[in-house]
């Protein structure tokens, strides 16, 4: 469903991601997950182009990424897209920033869009919060509602760049249970994550990276019991003992 | 020798006090309503990745805000005036159109620019093209957030209005220039229509207010 082939990016004349392979299948859950600075989030945006690569070719359900002839906006509309800051639309309702671009970018009438919506919000638990603005709702809320805001547009993957990272402790449970809930309907997800007990529970693959190159690919059994590399068990040995 | 007030000159004048001020509002509002339309364009086109538009928009930017209104008034009446015969009023609106809209070009550079980076890649990454990312997503915000400076430059360009009086045109200021020459009652007449222009803006700043609380964005 992604493929990712020798990806290359530099911000200036700093090269973050060194040739980078990967392949994600549909219906699979991958987890990206190794210390700050290792390009995850960088390799996530540059799967919606929110990112430019400088070589190298990555492919969404077939069409390639960041071939200058492909309609991006179009196939954006098939890539769900969560922040770590959520970037909900302040002025606007959680009703409203589920329906923007459903009704502006698809097409959909304003009524069916907004039923839609309406039944995505309670399936997320927040059935009462239509009618409220981003800045009356915790960050738990809001991260559900970006969360219905990229299904509305029914996405044939979802990405997550750092979900959780933003939200108090507290609220963390019911964002990371919003998407185990989708990995179970089947979508093809990539989330950049520092919850390991999240990563090992829900994820098929556990894709691990430092200093802006994949160092490791592995089952979560096999990766967090098992590491190969000395730079995987040296992060797991930090972050699993404390 | 004391001052006398004689405020009689200010009610036996009112109706040349009247067309004058309706002058001073038809011409403020025509400059108003032109200069919101060129501020957006300019001030969109400042951050375009476009360079030409870019140059063109910040030259605009740049020049009109090194150039003193009056020269500016007094450039278009005369010289563009006479290419395009375009009459004293015709002018003035031009001149306060052009004048106001590179400050509110700035105004609105700044409010897009306002606007969390986050904003524009969440619009686009949900597959809005980067003008309805704009229509529905910045521009309601930035329009918020400029509200404020937005009426500082229109109280200001109301004001200003005041210097179409050297290209002739009979406004308010124009009226009580007049009727000092013919009156000397300097002091009444003045203040009578600095009272006036304060009405006016602080109507303005009002209207403003109301807008402010009622597009508040809910934080």
């Amino acid at each position: 469903m992604i493929s990712i082939k020798n990806v290359t990016k530099s911000f200036g004349t700093v090269k973050v991601l060194h040739d980078i392979n990967l392949e994600i299948p549909q219906s699979q859950v991958f987890a990206l997950i190794g210390p700050s600075g290792a390009g995850k989030s960088t390799l996530i945006r540059t799967i919606n182009a929110l990112e430019d690569i400088q070589a190298g070719e990555i492919l969404v359900d077939g069409t390639s990424v960041h071939e200058k002839k492909t309609d991006i906006n179009k196939l954006r509309a098939d890539i769900g897209f969560v922040f770590q800051s959520f970037n909900l639309y302040p002025h606007l309702t959680a009703l409203e920033n589920v329906t923007v671009a459903p009704i502006n970018v698809k097409g959909i009438g304003k009524k069916e869009a907004e039923e839609k919506g309406k039944e995505l919000l309670a399936s997320l638990g927040l059935g009462e919060k239509f009618a409220s603005y981003p800045g009356q709702l915790s960050g738990g809320q809001q991260q559900r509602v970006a969360i219905a805001r990229a299904l509305a547009m029914d996405p044939k993957v979802m990405l997550f760049d750092e979900p959780t990272s933003a939200l108090d402790p507290e609220m963390v449970k019911e964002v990371l249970d919003a998407i185990r809930k989708l990995a179970g309907t089947g979508m093809t997800m990539a989330v950049v994550t520092h919850e390991m007990g999240f990563a090992k529970e829900i994820c098929n693959q556990i894709v691990f990276m430092a200093e802006g190159r994949i160092v490791e690919v592995a089952p979560p059994a096999e990766f967090f019991s098992n590491p190969k590399t000395d730079r995987a068990q040296d992060f797991l040995g930090k972050v699993l003992n404390h | 020798m004391g001052y006398q007030m004689e405020w009689g000159v200010i009610a036996d004048n009112l109706p040349l006090f009247w067309e004058g001020l309706l002058i001073t509002l038809k011409i403020s509002a025509m400059a108003l309503i032109f200069s919101l339309p060129i501020g957006i364009v300019a001030g969109l086109c400042r951050i375009s990745r476009n360079r030409i538009l870019s140059f063109i928009a910040t030259a605009y930017v740049e020049l009109i805000r090194g150039i003193p209104l009056l020269v500016l008034l007094l450039w278009i009446f005369f010289v563009l005036g006479r290419f395009l015969r375009i009459d004293s009023f015709w002018a003035a609106v031009l001149g306060l159109a052009i004048f106001s809209g590179a400050f509110v070009a700035e105004i609105i550079r700044a409010g897009i620019q306002s606007v969390p980076r986050g904003q524009m890649e969440a619009a686009r990454s949900s597959g809005m093209s980067y003008v309805q990312a704009m229509r529905l997503v910045i521009l309601p915000q930035a329009f918020r957030k400029v509200l404020p400076p937005l009426a500082s430059q229109f109280i200001i360009l109301i004001k200003d209005s005041s210097l179409a009086s050297v290209i002739s045109v009979v406004d308010l200021s124009l009226v009580g220039n007049n009727l000092v020459a013919t009156t000397f009652r300097v002091l009444e007449i003045w203040t009578f229509i600095a009272a006036v222009y304060f009405c006016i803006t602080f109507s303005l700043s009002q209207i403003v207010r109301y807008l402010e609380r009622k597009y508040r964005v809910h934080e």
